[in-house]
């Protein structure tokens, strides 16, 4: 019988932009956080080089805030593929002083990775940073480009993007500036679940139903821990919940679910009636929280 | 699933976000967190309705001037297909911005207002949708509830559009007119009760039924290549794997084919997706192939079926959309970028620019400016594999690159 390819336009629009990536830049990085969108990065990442390895080392910007699952997940998943691994901690920004912990009821490392991300590519000297964001999560990103060129400080000019044609992708850029490569931009929530099911992909415990103790605040379950500010009177209780996006623990709300399997998860999402960000605690601090943090060289 | 691209134009204030957001709330694409994000937010502009466009707007410079500025991507789903929506301003000063929604897209929107029919506006969204040779066009008649649901002004508005479509040089393109509201949500996702003249199908339900093929249409098979993949392991030693994108049309092992530039002949010897083995890549894959013959192929060079050769030229005549605040001026060198493939080029001269109102070509201008419309001649300094735009769209479209500033300045559309 004769075999034919069953190609997903989204993935094979995503192995293209990353063969694009390790072709037009000398020096690329794919960031990666553990998470299920940087997860499903490095599987197309080996589609688009097979049967040679990924070409490029991945890097972790750790808060040191993160849950240990997705830790341990990651040492394992760099050592079954065989390709370098960086990690550079904020905690080191703080001790140099170069940024300042923040205090308080919503205090959260997630803002200070952007000193740590910008020190790491000046150092490795990275020309293209290749993220798993996507412009369904959030309205600021709904109007990224595929190539994001950033300037010597990282900086986002929405108002000024090259225009992007047909798959005609310009990296051409000058010494200093880099580029924030997001393949998947065109991907869903929903379309990420079904491809980890499709291709069965390992992920995280986290992301499955598990028994968790947490506390309430502003309607949303947060995981008790040394590195998240609680009240007194916030009290602690052992809930039976799942996280549906997986930042540091200080910015990730997780979500009641008895969702065990792939299957059962992809089901819950497409039942949901709240967004993916809605879980983010820190994209509710105001209504343009993402845009500001991208103009300053946030992912 | 299937994925179709859209693209949608209007004029300002023809309802185009809410037409948007009317769309994502029918679907139940919103989410409660959105959807509670927009009762606030329309509460406190005192509206007495829902103020859907406050579900694309997303930058703070467009919620502040309550416009739209830049193409937002908006994604949605329904049981039988995923949908991404590329809004684009339809303002003059952003042609550029609908050119490169349209570029991705296999549909279009057109909106008209009801209450002023087909406006200079509507002229230039349908001939860029004419330039940009996009397969199924919607032209929706929005605020049809603001002209008590006229099927008279309906059908004036179409005839005005015929006058149009008579214009058009791309007959094979698919128009359909729709009367809707996208405020009270008529003829959009739920079949309107007030227009039972209108025998067609709501907004969406049309959708629905267009083709979802990739936006590379059926023609004939071109893989440019984007990398050579040489891993050097014991079990693949002399392992030579051409890897790209297939457009269109499918290759087979033992298809005879040809590398360009260098006219160079082979045979396909494997077709490789991921870890498996096929014996037909199909259109639209991201795939890696071998070829019998150990021959030189690098980045940048074109596989085809010998049967099927392009044209390889120093010289082509394009239509281009100028997307640059400096001027296309003749004799100056620019990056010619088609896919995996950058030369460097000079523009030899601009033939003219051509009128987005469909009323011809100046001839006596001898540059471009930002916005505009125009025909070219470029002189290569090494041969292209190329096609007319009309046959293949990735093979005959290509994107001009600013040699100093490294900008996307233009896009081209080859003769």
């Amino acid at each position: 019988m004769s075999t034919i390819i069953d190609s997903n336009p989204l993935e094979s629009e995503a192995i293209y932009i990353i063969r694009e990536v390790a072709a037009q830049f000398e020096r690329p990085v794919l960031l990666f956080s553990g998470g299920k969108d940087s997860i499903t990065l490095v599987r197309l990442a080996q589609k688009a080089f097979y049967p040679g390895k990924i070409p490029f080392p991945l890097m972790h910007i750790d808060t040191g805030h993160n849950f240990p699952e997705t830790i341990e997940f990651r040492d394992k998943l760099v050592e079954e593929l065989g390709v370098e691994l960086i990690v550079r901690n904020v905690q080191d920004a703080i001790d140099q002083g170069k940024v300042v912990e923040e205090k308080g009821r919503y205090s959260s490392r997630n803002g200070l990775q952007t000193t740590t991300l910008l020190d790491a590519l000046e150092e490795f000297k990275f020309d293209a940073a290749i993220g798993g964001a996507r412009r369904d999560e959030e309205k600021a990103r709904a109007k990224e480009r595929i190539f994001s060129v950033r300037d010597d400080f990282g900086q986002w000019d929405e108002k000024n993007q090259r225009p992007e044609l047909f798959d005609h992708l310009n990296g051409k850029i000058e010494l200093g500036q880099n580029v924030r490569v997001f393949p998947i931009s065109n991907w869903t929530e929903l379309d990420v679940w079904s491809y980890i099911q499709r291709e069965q992909i390992e992920i995280p415990s986290i992301y499955f139903s598990h028994k968790r103790k947490t506390f309430l605040r502003d309607g949303m379950i947060w995981s008790a821990s040394d590195f998240v500010y609680k009240e007194d009177d916030e009290e602690v209780e052992e809930r039976v919940v799942r996280f549906r996006t997986v930042g540091d623990m200080t910015c990730t709300a997780a979500v009641t679910s008895e969702a065990v399997t792939i299957a059962e998860v992809v089901q819950e999402i497409k039942a949901s009636t709240i967004s993916e960000r809605g879980a983010r605690i820190d994209d509710k601090r105001s209504e343009a929280a993402m845009e500001k943090r991208k103009q300053q060289g946030y992912f | 699933m299937e994925v179709l691209k859209i693209a949608t134009a209007g004029s300002v204030d023809d309802g185009k976000s809410t037409l948007i957001g009317r769309i994502l709330y029918d679907t139940q694409s919103l989410t409660t967190d959105k959807l509670e994000a927009i009762e606030k937010s329309s509460k406190q502009k005192g509206f007495d309705y829902l103020d859907f466009s406050l579900a694309t707007d997303g930058l703070v410079a467009e919620r502040e001037q309550g416009i739209t500025i830049d193409v937002a991507h908006i994604y949605f789903s329904t049981n039988k297909k995923s949908y991404i929506i590329a809004d684009t301003p339809g303002h003059i000063e952003y042609t550029r911005n609908m050119v490169t929604g349209a570029s991705t897209s296999q549909a279009s929107i057109i909106l008209v207002d009801a209450r002023n029919g087909v406006v200079e506006q509507t002229y230039r969204h349908f001939f860029i949708n004419n330039l940009l040779r996009v397969k199924d066009v919607i032209v929706a008649v929005n605020k049809m509830d603001l002209v008590d649901f006229s099927q008279e002004k309906f059908e004036n508005i179409k005839a005005d559009f015929q006058a149009l479509i008579a214009k058009s040089d791309y007959k094979e393109q698919n128009i359909t007119f729709i009367p809707v509201s996208a405020l009270t949500g008529d003829n959009v996702v739920e079949k309107s009760t007030k227009t039972p003249w209108y025998t067609g199908a709501p907004l969406l339900a049309h959708l629905e039924q267009l083709n979802g093929q990739d936006l590379y249409e059926k023609s004939q098979v071109r893989f440019p290549v984007q990398t050579v993949i040489r891993p050097k392991q014991a079990n693949f030693h002399d392992f030579r794997g051409y890897a790209g994108k297939l457009y269109g049309g499918d290759l087979s092992v033992g298809d005879e084919i040809t590398v360009l530039p260098s006219l160079t002949t082979s045979k396909v010897k494997e077709i490789y997706f991921f870890d498996q083995k096929f014996d037909t890549a199909s259109r639209g894959s991201s795939c890696t192939i071998t070829l019998e013959d150990n021959i030189n192929i690098s980045r940048g060079d074109m596989i085809v079926k010998s049967t099927e050769k392009p044209k390889v030229e120093k010289q082509l005549t394009a239509k281009v959309c100028w997307m640059d605040n400096k001027n296309l001026v003749p004799g100056t060198n620019y990056f010619v970028q088609n896919g995996s493939n950058r030369i460097l080029a000079k523009v030899k001269n601009v033939q003219g620019r051509i009128a987005t109102d469909f009323t011809g070509e100046d001839t006596s201008i001898s540059s471009l400016s930002l916005n505009e419309i125009g025909k070219i001649q470029i002189q290569l300094s090494k041969p292209l594999a190329f096609d007319a735009y009309d046959k293949n769209k990735a093979s005959g479209s290509f994107i001009l690159i600013d040699t100093q500033t490294n900008n996307t300045s233009g896009v081209g559309f080859i003769e």
